[in-house]
């Protein structure tokens, strides 16, 4: 073929282009990942319950999370009451959900990073400090 | 049908262009998962048709009486301090009255007193706001329930047009990353991150809970807080009794906030 | 077609590169942007818009002027302009593009940008800017295209594509104006608050927008075998001559009300701009060279004997653009902000990484000019110009 070397040489490039993310993550066994619930408040509680179910919340929390922040800050309306439980809570990241899941790191970092995704959250929800640091 | 390559590959760019953008727009506009009943609002809410505020300065003799109001705001809600005066953040700040109502200044027979007096200014919750007017998303609106200019600092975008709308100065920018010149941190409020405009908002998280503005708590009877729509509110009483003027009336903006000209024995 | 703009000659491929070099600077400077905030430009709490949207202000009317030539060829027949419509188009599209991107790196959270797309507001002002902007680019990219695509196959264009050329024309207009809305509707900004204000836009822009391209087509002429035509620039000129007359007696007007009336909060911003507040002074200078090179320029153009000889056409084309820059791009976005609302004054400068950005935001509209006019000169010269 004409021009082969070029061709060959630049074949070569875009390969190693495009599976750098792969060549990247060598050697990383696809590690489980198990977001942990063990914090003092969470243990204290008699009947361990979120505001919602753990499957529901793994996969809607994200539409969770935009639905109540235009309920309190576009309507007004601060109380939610669960589908699964009936119970009333307060709307709000910082003060209701942060306040049982106080361990950042090892719980929502856990799937974030993993998923490589970097909600903008904590740049404003100040999220509460690690026990002990 | 026949077509040429060139139609075929024009066909189906267009198509998929057409397709994702609308498919993108659709599901960007559509409802979320909350059913109407699922969210309400506290019952311990205070509720007004329209809020507003009358300040008192002759009630705020020294400079902390000021002070105690400011630092009651910008403590509570993680107003940052910023080092340079271009990058400051503030929701309540003082001013005399030459700069609070430059139209009525240039007045050289003017009371000395009033004159130099200073006054506490914050946003004033217009009921016919320029900077809703002008916001292109919608960030900052106002709220039909009671008339508070709310702002959605998770909607707005930093284009600034509010700031450039508003005739009073009540806005401003965070240009730097607020959190490390937060000199009280409430753990309870959120701070606010880089590119967002932000002002006082009636502290409608107090209200939401059944609690007065942080200001008006801490001014020890200097602003009172109430429904301007209400006969019988401590607004409207104080409005009747004493003579009060509005920031920039003429701007048509109908600022909800008065302030007493000549209380007290002294003014 | 396209593919014209991939070969070129050894100077080509050195503007090209230092193109690329500007925006790659400029690049970094916005990365920098992105990470700490704008607080690394000059913009203060008093004066929130500054040199970005100053440059898109000037920008759109070079954008809308592409209409000076669209209406003397497609509407009266003027045939002159046959040949450096093209070049008018191409030029809108790069001022659009330029404008779209002075708009982007001004938002503090830009990657929030579709909320515009998602929450619209038909109140808002920027909303209409938004959707404006956008229409005119997509018009100006088809039927630039289509009618050189035509051109190469020597064909007259598709007859859907006449529509869309009318349309462009009283689209022109709006952008301009809808852009002048922003400033004119907000009730505390005193220099803005004027009737006049979308009118002396356009006379601005219909005078610095065809200078710039007169000046282009000067530099085609030199670099290419493809000549626009002596008739059309000098017709060209003619418009900038009228619309800069316009213009600076729209600016007199201006001054007149402000000054006559007495009204302190009227008279400030134009007493700041050229006189100076309080002792702050930042803008004098600058606003006084560009009233003397305004009149200058003017004098030159309405002589016809400096007009008609091109070494003192250049000259005056130049001055005027430089004063109407100077005018949209400095004076009008910083005046509006001083004094504050309060009468005090802040001043603003534009920073080194806020110049950085802007050199590179300028550098990627020069670049999409250097490729579509390389593409719009390789066409012209194999093949003349179809009447149509």
């Amino acid at each position: 073929m004409y021009n082969s070397g070029k061709i060959i040489a630049g074949l070569a490039v875009f390969l190693i282009l495009a599976t750098l993310p792969f060549l990247f993550n060598l050697g990383n066994a696809n590690e489980k990942i198990e977001p942990s619930i063990n914090t003092p408040e969470i243990n204290a509680m008699p009947v361990k319950q979120c505001v919602e179910s753990k499957a529901f919340m793994r996969s809607e929390h994200m539409q969770l999370l935009n639905d109540w922040r235009d309920e309190v800050v576009r309507n007004g309306n601060r109380i939610y009451t669960s589908r699964s439980n009936g119970n009333q809570y307060s709307i709000s990241l910082q003060n209701t959900c942060m306040k049982c899941h106080s361990n950042k790191k090892d719980f929502c970092d856990k799937c974030h990073n993993y998923m490589a995704v970097k909600p903008y959250c904590w740049s404003c929800h100040i999220e509460p400090k690690e026990k002990g640091l | 049908m026949s077509m040429n390559r060139r139609q075929f590959l024009t066909l189906a760019g267009v198509s998929t262009v057409l397709g994702i953008g609308s498919g993108t727009v659709i599901t960007g506009i559509g409802k979320g998962n909350l059913e109407a009943s699922q969210a309400s609002p506290d019952p311990k809410a205070k509720k007004a048709k329209r809020w507003g505020f009358v300040v008192d300065v002759s009630k705020l003799k020294t400079g902390e009486d000021y002070q105690k109001c400011i630092d009651a705001c910008h403590n509570i809600h993680n107003v940052p301090s910023h080092k340079e005066k271009r990058h400051e953040v503030k929701w309540i700040w003082t001013d005399n009255y030459e700069h609070a109502f430059p139209n009525a200044a240039e007045d050289k027979f003017m009371n000395k007193e009033l004159q130099e007096k200073n006054f506490l200014l914050f946003c004033n919750h217009c009921a016919n706001p320029a900077c809703v007017r002008v916001c292109p998303t919608q960030a900052t609106f106002k709220r039909k329930s009671d008339g508070i200019v709310m702002q959605d600092m998770h909607r707005c975008i930093g284009c600034r047009f509010c700031m450039a709308a508003c005739p009073f100065g009540a806005r401003s920018f965070n240009y730097i990353d607020p959190r490390p010149a937060v000199k009280v941190e409430n753990k309870e409020f959120p701070t606010r991150m880089i590119g967002v405009v932000e002002k006082c908002t009636a502290c409608y998280e107090r209200l939401a809970i059944g609690k007065m503005p942080a200001c008006a708590e801490a001014s020890n009877g200097a602003i009172v807080f109430g429904d301007l729509e209400d006969p019988n509110s401590e607004v409207r009483k104080l409005m009747a009794e004493k003579y009060t003027i509005r920031r920039k009336p003429e701007l048509g903006t109908q600022p909800s906030i008065y302030y007493v000209i000549g209380g007290g024995e002294h003014v | 077609m396209f593919e014209k703009a991939l070969s070129g000659s050894g100077r080509y491929w050195a503007w090209i590169g230092f193109l690329l070099a500007v925006i790659a600077v400029g690049f970094l400077a916005y990365m920098k942007q992105l990470n700490e905030g704008l607080g690394i430009t000059g913009l203060s709490r008093d004066v929130s818009w500054g040199f970005y949207i100053a440059q898109f202000t000037f920008l759109v009317g070079v954008a809308a002027s592409a209409v000076m030539l669209v209406i003397p060829y497609y509407l009266h027949n003027f045939k002159k302009y046959g040949k450096i419509v093209i070049l008018g188009e191409f030029l809108a599209v790069s001022a659009v593009t330029m404008c779209m991107l002075f708009i982007l790196v001004d938002m503090g959270q830009p990657m929030r940008v579709l909320n515009v797309v998602l929450h619209p507001t038909p109140n808002s002002v920027m909303f209409w800017d938004a959707v404006v902007l956008n229409g005119y680019l997509m018009l100006n990219i088809i039927i630039g295209w289509i009618t050189l695509g035509a051109d190469k196959k020597q064909v007259a264009p598709p007859k859907w594509v006449k529509p869309l050329i009318y349309l462009s024309i009283p689209w022109a207009v709006s952008i301009h104006t809808v852009t002048a809305f922003l400033y004119a509707g907000l009730p505390g900004r005193h220099l803005w608050l004027t009737a006049i204000m979308a009118a002396r836009f356009l006379a601005s822009a219909f005078a610095g927008g065809p200078a710039i391209l007169i000046l282009l087509a000067l530099i085609v002429r030199k670099y290419s075998k493809f000549d626009p035509g002596t008739d059309a620039i000098q017709a060209l000129a003619k418009t900038v001559t009228y619309a800069m007359a316009a213009n600076v007696f729209f600016f007199l007007l201006e001054v007149f009300t402000a000054l006559y009336s007495g009204i302190p909060g009227h008279a400030h911003p134009i007493v700041y701009l050229f006189a100076g507040l309080d002792g702050h002074t930042m803008l004098v200078p600058w606003m006084r060279a560009a009233a003397i090179l305004a009149f200058i320029g003017l004098g030159l153009l309405i002589y016809p004997k400096t007009r008609e000889n091109e070494g003192t056409l250049k000259f005056a084309l130049v001055a005027v653009i430089i004063a109407a820059w100077i005018d949209k791009g400095m004076g009008l976005v910083v005046g509006g902000f001083v004094p504050n609302p309060f009468e005090g004054v802040t001043e603003y400068s534009p920073t080194a990484p806020e110049l950085a950005i802007t050199f590179g935001v300028y550098a990627v509209g020069l670049l999409v000019l250097t490729l579509l006019y390389k593409v719009a000169i390789a066409v012209r010269e194999e093949n003349p110009a179809v009447d149509h």
